[in-house]
This record gives C-alpha cells, structure tokens and sequence, in this order.
C-alpha cells in the first residue's frame, strides 16, 4: 500500500498573463504511482470548461475513458474512445463566481510499467451556489505501454487563469 | 501569445515560453473536439434530467406522495 507523497519539481501558479499549457517534464521513473492535484480556472467566457491531460506529448487516438457526471440535480454517465487527450472534469470558466476554482484530482498507478496505463480522476467544481454542484468520476486509459515521462495539462477553451495551479507528487510503496 | 509553462522535473527549473506552432495546431484541433464531446454529455445529462422528471410525474400519477417519491430515487 502506498503511502508516501513525495514532491517532484515545483507547484505551478499561473501568473497574471495566464498560460495555454501546463508542462510537466523529465518526471523521475523512482515512483510507483503518480498523483497531481489541480485547482484550475480558465479565461474562457463560460461558467465552465474540460481540462484535458496528454502524456508523454501523446496526442494520437489512445486515450478512453468511462465517467459518472453529478451535475445540478441530476446524474449521468457517459465516456468516449481513440480521443486524443484524456478529458478529466470540469474547471471553472470566467462566467463563474470570480476567484472561483474547479479541484481535482489525477491519480496515475504504476506509471511505468509495460502496460496500458489506467488513471482514476475525481473532480469538483466550486460554483458558489446554494443548492447545486458538479462532480465528476472519471476512470481513464492510456493505452500505451511506455513509461509515463511527462504531463501535460491544457484547458478545452481559453488560457488557464492567474492563481490556477497545479503540484505532481510522486508515490513510494512502503 | 499564449505560453505554456514548463517544469523539468529532473532539474527543477521552470520556465514560461510561447507555443510553437505545432502545439497551436493541436490546440485547435483539441477546441473542436471539445464542442462536439460538450453536446453530447450537455445532451446525455438533460436526457438524465428530463428521464428523471418524467419517471417522478408518473410515480405521482398513481398516487405515490412527495416522499414516497423521493425514498425511491435515493
């Protein structure tokens, strides 16, 4: 059982000019899982937008995933097949209440084993109402069997926003 | 211009710079797949809701109280 969050490189805060991408790179083989945490708000003129992961600079159609979507008062679920990022949840668009952030989570087990690679997602949006939330659960796949070097995190619409930020952190088995 | 901000895990050093013209490209093609995927789950969601909606009119129809309906769609 894991049980170690370790820091790799530094958490990124977005600066006042915003940023199209979020780039993690040369990501250290030393762990056995992965896990990054977002909190990310985007310039696009829209209560909301996906944030979408790409790894290893992969953007063929290798990505799936399977999600269950709280949103308002109702459930669903949905996923897709051969896209080419990973669609992870919802973040907060310039619509939303200011300062405002979607939150989520991305958790990468086994990183670089030879096998295709699954990841577990779980994403809150903060809406800033009284009655009502989004949620995202999402099971994703990567279906590639190369170790995992590098992450990309970019915005379905728009530019991240200032003060959006994002941490890698790195998983030792005890 | 938009930027991407780069951290090199194995040095520590991060740095800002722009996008080249390749990562533009996929940056569009990105945006297009994401309008077509937002109305499909916008879709399957008010699909859900109006499901949802209609099933709790006919429970009430054959008499179920508020609560009663409510109870059923924990």
């Amino acid at each position: 059982m894991a049980n170690t969050y370790i820091q790799i490189g530094s958490t990124v805060t977005v600066g006042s000019g915003g940023a199209a991408t979020i780039d993690f790179t040369s990501i250290p083989a030393t762990y056995t899982d992965l896990v990054v945490k977002i909190s990310g708000r985007t310039t696009e003129a829209a209560n909301f937008t996906t944030l979408s992961l790409t790894f290893n600079g992969n953007t063929s159609a290798n990505y799936s995933r399977k999600m269950i979507q709280g949103y308002n008062s109702s459930v669903a679920s949905s996923g897709g097949s051969s896209e080419t990022s990973l669609n992870l949840g919802y973040i907060n668009g310039n619509n939303s209440t200011a300062s405002t952030f979607g939150n989520m989570e991305v958790y990468v087990p086994n990183y670089t084993s030879a096998n295709n690679k699954s990841v577990s997602i779980d994403a809150a949006q903060e809406i800033n109402q009284a009655t009502q939330a989004v949620l995202w659960l999402n099971a994703g796949l990567w279906a590639q069997t190369t170790a995992i070097n590098q992450i990309t995190l970019t915005p379905a619409g728009g530019n991240l926003a200032q003060y959006s930020t994002a941490t890698l952190y790195g998983i030792l088995k005890s | 211009m938009a930027t991407a901000i780069e951290v090199n895990c194995a040095t520590g050093e991060v740095t800002e710079r722009e996008l080249t013209a390749a990562e533009i490209e996929q940056r569009e093609v990105d945006a297009a797949a994401y309008a077509v995927r937002k109305v499909e789950e916008d879709a399957a969601a008010q699909a859900a809701a109006d499901a949802k909606a209609s099933g709790q009119a006919k429970l009430a129809a054959l008499g179920l109280t508020t609560d009663e309906i409510a109870a059923l769609s924990k």
